[in-house]
């Protein structure tokens, strides 16, 4: 998922220049073939699961059944209630921890940075693990149920995003000017009012993306809720998953899978039009 | 900078300390150190010990870190090799298609990995191709997962690469099949090796489309390293874990090389 992150990153022209080749379509189909018959194949196959009872009659009952379910209702609600906390943790921890590298450095500070990169790039399952030793009944902070409950699934899952919070925080914040900031303080601005005034708004696009990521990656958790909170606190992949492997329930996996996908394309298409705008204003700022 | 007292940098600094401590680095320092524990009941492990590593090095937990490496390798190459073909073949399309394409090429980014494995599970367990239950299944999730980010990896490292060598090139009198090998691929090496180690990364870990697809057979290290932590097995579990990041770490590292080479020429 670290992907995401160096995109957001990497400042892409606007502005897209090509020729147009010859014979360009037969080049494109391979690629296409191969992505449209692994991927969107399957994906058309489970919407018309989705839409065919155990009794092979076609219609919305399944969908009528899960919906109206408290288990998916629960299941959802988590879900989204997870992801909306993860993110503002996330992006309150990730821009501080930022600022302080960007703004108040100390010696190692870049060496810092680095390992949050390295960071990216470690399965999440790994901080579920960790945490069995950090809080679990026998280990640092022992604190029994707490790991197992909702709370110990949001606390793993700041741990686990911040990072990625911080990358895209700590770029936008390398674009803000030292003289700018320099001007406002000799001015007579406390720190506080050039956080607010000169640095933030700089930084709001990076931000901005930064949490729409967080908050997609986050709501389809997976690693991190199966090793947590397998006993009592369901998402909808876990849902999935559990509906699909342990009861082989295949129409209602299906159902709960196309609502996923739906929440998750629409914080995607909201991500994209995040740097998008982030990309114009870089724009702008260039000209 | 923003801070110049030096009470207000040193309470800021301990914040930080205390906060990215435990963000960051008590996660890694936990792992490590129950992969070397012996007896934990109290706050920290009474005893340590070697023989978790012993045992993650035979058996059936090499076994799967074996698979985990064959189903990177092979997935990372693949993934490189179609990412950058149809990154190639959608600069050459009208400008329309191009932008068709790109967002049917991102899209997988936005299914979750489990949604994709019970996709592949409904779409291959039935004819025409009936793959459900064999390695090549977990592979193409694998496949599917990374291509996404190898496609948009190296059509940035185009967006930014000069058109006018390709055309100066050409204009020579080389053939576009010369142009593509001798001054197109080339200058996307360094791109393409980043997008593989970024790939093999994600792999490596991946959990979510595998748990859905994998064989009995087929049983990738994160796959096995949950199985572990279910059985209560969880010092076991924490070495698998430190020899998949040491193992990971390794591909990248030597990817970063033959990225340092790839850029020198």
């Amino acid at each position: 998922m670290s992907g995401l992150v160096l995109e957001a990153v990497a400042p892409r022209r606007v502005r897209e220049r090509g020729q147009v080749r010859r014979g360009w379509l037969p080049w494109l189909l391979p690629p296409l073939v191969v992505l449209l018959g692994f991927f969107g194949y399957p994906l058309v196959l489970v919407a018309a699961q989705s839409l065919e009872s155990k009794t092979g009659e076609f219609g919305l009952s399944v969908w009528a059944e899960v919906l109206g379910s408290s288990e998916f209702l629960d299941a959802a609600w988590r879900t989204v209630a997870l992801a909306l906390g993860s993110t503002v943790g996330c992006v309150l921890l990730g821009t501080f921890l930022a600022l302080v590298i960007a703004f108040v450095p100390f010696p190692g500070a870049r060496t810092l940075s680095r390992l949050v990169d390295t960071v990216l790039a470690f399965p999440s399952f790994l901080i579920a693990l960790a945490f069995t030793f950090l809080y679990g009944s026998a280990g640092v902070f022992g604190s029994g149920g707490f790991l197992y409950s909702p709370w110990g699934v949001l606390l793993a899952e700041i741990t686990f995003y911040t990072p990625f919070v911080m990358r895209p925080a700590l770029a936008g914040f390398s674009q803000v000017s030292a003289a700018q900031m320099e001007v406002a303080a000799s001015l007579g601005a406390k720190p506080g009012r050039v956080l607010w005034r000169v640095i933030l708004p700089e930084a709001v696009p990076a931000l901005a993306s930064g949490a729409c990521l967080t908050m997609l990656l986050a709501m389809n958790e997976f690693g991190i809720v199966l090793f947590l909170g397998a006993k009592d606190v369901t998402t909808l992949p876990t849902l999935i998953y559990s509906k699909g492997i342990v009861t082989f329930d295949f129409p209602q996996a299906c159902v709960v899978a196309m609502v996923n996908v739906a929440l998750s394309l629409v914080l995607y298409g909201t991500y994209r039009w995040a740097i998008g705008r982030g990309e114009r204003r870089a724009a702008v700022d260039a000209a | 900078m923003l801070l110049w007292t030096r009470r207000s940098k040193a309470i800021v600094w301990t914040v930080f300390g205390v906060l990215f401590t435990a963000v960051v680095l008590a996660p890694l320092v936990m792992i490590v150190l129950a992969s070397f524990a012996g007896q934990w009941t109290g706050v920290f492990p009474s005893a340590f010990t070697g023989s978790h590593y012993a045992d993650a090095f035979s058996g059936e937990t090499f076994a799967s870190l074996s698979v985990s490496l064959q189903t990177g390798v092979i997935a990372s190459a693949v993934s490189v090799v179609l990412g950058t073909w149809a990154a190639l073949a959608a600069r050459g399309a009208p400008s329309r298609v191009r932008k068709l394409v790109d967002t049917v090429f991102h899209l997988p980014i936005a299914v979750p990995s489990v949604v994709l494995g019970l996709a592949l599970l409904v779409a291959f367990s039935r004819p025409p191709l009936a793959l459900n239950g064999t390695r090549w299944i977990v592979l193409l999730g694998h496949l599917m997962i990374l291509l996404p980010f190898s496609y948009s990896t190296v059509s940035a490292a185009i967006a930014r690469a000069d058109p006018l060598l390709a055309q100066a090139a050409a204009s020579l009198g080389a053939s576009p099949a010369r142009v593509l090998l001798k001054v197109r691929i080339p200058v996307l090496l360094p791109a393409m090796s980043a997008s593989a180690s970024l790939a093999l990364a994600m792999s490596m870990g991946e959990l979510g489309a595998t748990m859905m697809l994998y064989p009995p057979d087929w049983r990738t290290l994160p796959a096995s390293i949950f199985a572990l932590t279910d059985r209560g097995q969880v010092f076991l579990a924490s070495a698998s874990t430190v020899l998949l990041l040491a193992v990971t770490l390794g591909g990248v590292v030597l990817l970063g090389l033959v990225r340092g080479r790839a850029a020198q020429r």
